[in-house]
């Protein structure tokens, strides 16, 4: 029997005022398959992956997520198995990066042994006291996947994940990428640099003016 | 977990933002106390005056200034952290209600500073003042939640913000005014801490109940 996709959504419209972001998008990831999406600035990218974190609900089209049918209240039941990394990072700037994580384990309900050894994972027990606010792009990039450790998710969205790492910490999102498809989960990757992700990905899509223009591998 | 286990570990790290930024504590405290420093100087040192509309000047500065620290940035206002909790499954009432607990308890911080420079600088004659204990802390609790539910309306807040929260806060600053004013003429206060706790009451439930509403609207 076929297992279901993480991702199966058909159709799918975001309008906002006077734009329209997305339009007649379609997109299926299944387990443990990693899908690259690359376009221009502005072609959608993120919108769509904030479609499949849940957090905007499309103006038309539907489908599921993790089982979810979107725009329903069961995509509430499946939020925590999802890990979005944004631009910006999800860390309070006046708490240290322990704190954050802390704060983070235990409205999860994990313990808070885990926030500090997700941060040990990512190279940062030493930066535990460290308030995000004076910690560099890269270091608040890997507290980031520290949280993505802690949520262990079976949808895992990344926006850009690269940016402002250094090349030795590329194996850190090859890793986490790794850890997420080793599972059976799913990832969608946002990037524009189609080499340093080449690898990571199974297929890659192009977004162009909120349309996917080109599927391939 | 519960909501309000969710809304104390919320509040817990929203209070140890607050000690660290000391906004309310460095910024806001001291502002408020020009504020009252300024109005002697306006209607000139008659000291009966003074002490007359003391409580009432106390309280337009409290509602004033009250908005400046319900609408400051918090700890969870950040985009990005909002929508990490809104995967982790965090009820949007429980962020409701950290986010008021933690504006009430620096507004009361806020009520006490300035309420002990307005005692040094006006002088009031209020007897009772065991009932402030009460009445600090309802206004505290009612601005905050106003001012909260006004933040999630607006957005993060901006200037709309402060223009829904004053009419509104009306009742609260009616309340508080007319308590204290019983205090000093030595009269009943009672119905007016009713409807001071009504008010409270009202917005906690206007809070909870559109918690969900305006965390969808706002993304």
């Amino acid at each position: 029997m076929p297992e279901d996709p993480i991702v199966a959504v058909e159709g799918i419209a975001v309008r906002r005022p006077g734009a329209l972001i997305l339009r007649d998008v379609s997109l299926q990831v299944l387990p443990g398959e990693a899908v690259g999406l690359f376009g221009a600035n502005g072609s959608g990218k993120t919108t769509l992956l904030r479609v499949l974190a849940t957090l905007t609900r499309p103006s038309s089209g539907g489908g599921t997520v993790l089982g979810a049918p979107l725009g329903t209240d069961a995509v509430e039941r499946v939020r925590p198995r999802i890990a979005l990394v944004a631009h910006d990072p999800a860390l309070v700037a006046n708490l240290t990066l322990g704190e954050n994580l802390r704060l983070l384990a235990l409205l999860a309900g994990r313990r808070v042994d885990d926030a500090a050894r997700a941060l040990e994972a990512v190279g940062l027990s030493g930066a535990s006291g460290r308030r995000a606010a004076v910690c560099s792009n890269g270091m608040r990039r890997r507290a980031e996947f520290a949280r993505v450790m802690l949520a262990e998710p079976d949808l895992l969205l990344l926006d850009e994940a690269h940016v402002g790492l250094d090349p030795a910490a590329g194996d850190l999102v090859a890793r986490i990428v790794e850890s997420v498809t080793g599972r059976g989960g799913g990832v969608v990757l946002v990037s524009h640099e189609r080499e340093r992700v080449g690898s990571l990905i199974d297929r890659s899509l192009t977004l162009a003016d909120g349309r996917i223009t080109e599927p391939g591998r | 977990m519960t909501v309000w286990r969710q809304a104390a570990f919320l509040l817990g790290f929203q209070l140890r933002d607050e000690l660290r930024t000391g906004e309310v504590i460095a910024v806001v405290i001291p502002f408020g106390s020009i504020a009252l420093l300024v109005i002697p100087m306006a209607v000139g040192i008659e000291t009966t005056l003074l002490a007359s509309i003391g409580p009432g000047m106390y309280w337009a500065v409290v509602l004033l200034f009250g908005v400046v620290v319900t609408q400051r940035r918090t700890a969870t206002s950040n985009p990005s952290h909002r929508d990490a909790l809104v995967l982790l499954g965090v009820d949007p009432a429980a962020r409701f209600a950290a986010t008021a607990a933690a504006s009430a308890l620096l507004l009361l911080l806020f009520e006490i500073g300035v309420g002990l420079v307005m005692i040094v600088l006006y002088d009031p004659v209020v007897a009772g003042w065991g009932w402030l204990a009460l009445v600090l802390p309802l206004v505290a609790a009612g601005l905050a939640m106003l001012g909260t539910i006004a933040g999630s309306v607006t957005d993060g807040g901006g200037a709309l913000a402060p223009l829904l929260v004053a009419p509104l806060a009306i009742p609260i600053l009616l309340g508080a005014a007319q308590a204290t004013e019983g205090l000093r003429l030595g009269t009943g206060i009672l119905r007016w801490i009713l409807v001071l706790a009504l008010v409270d009451v009202v917005l906690a439930l206007a809070g909870v109940l559109t918690a969900r509403v305006l965390e969808e609207s706002s993304r």
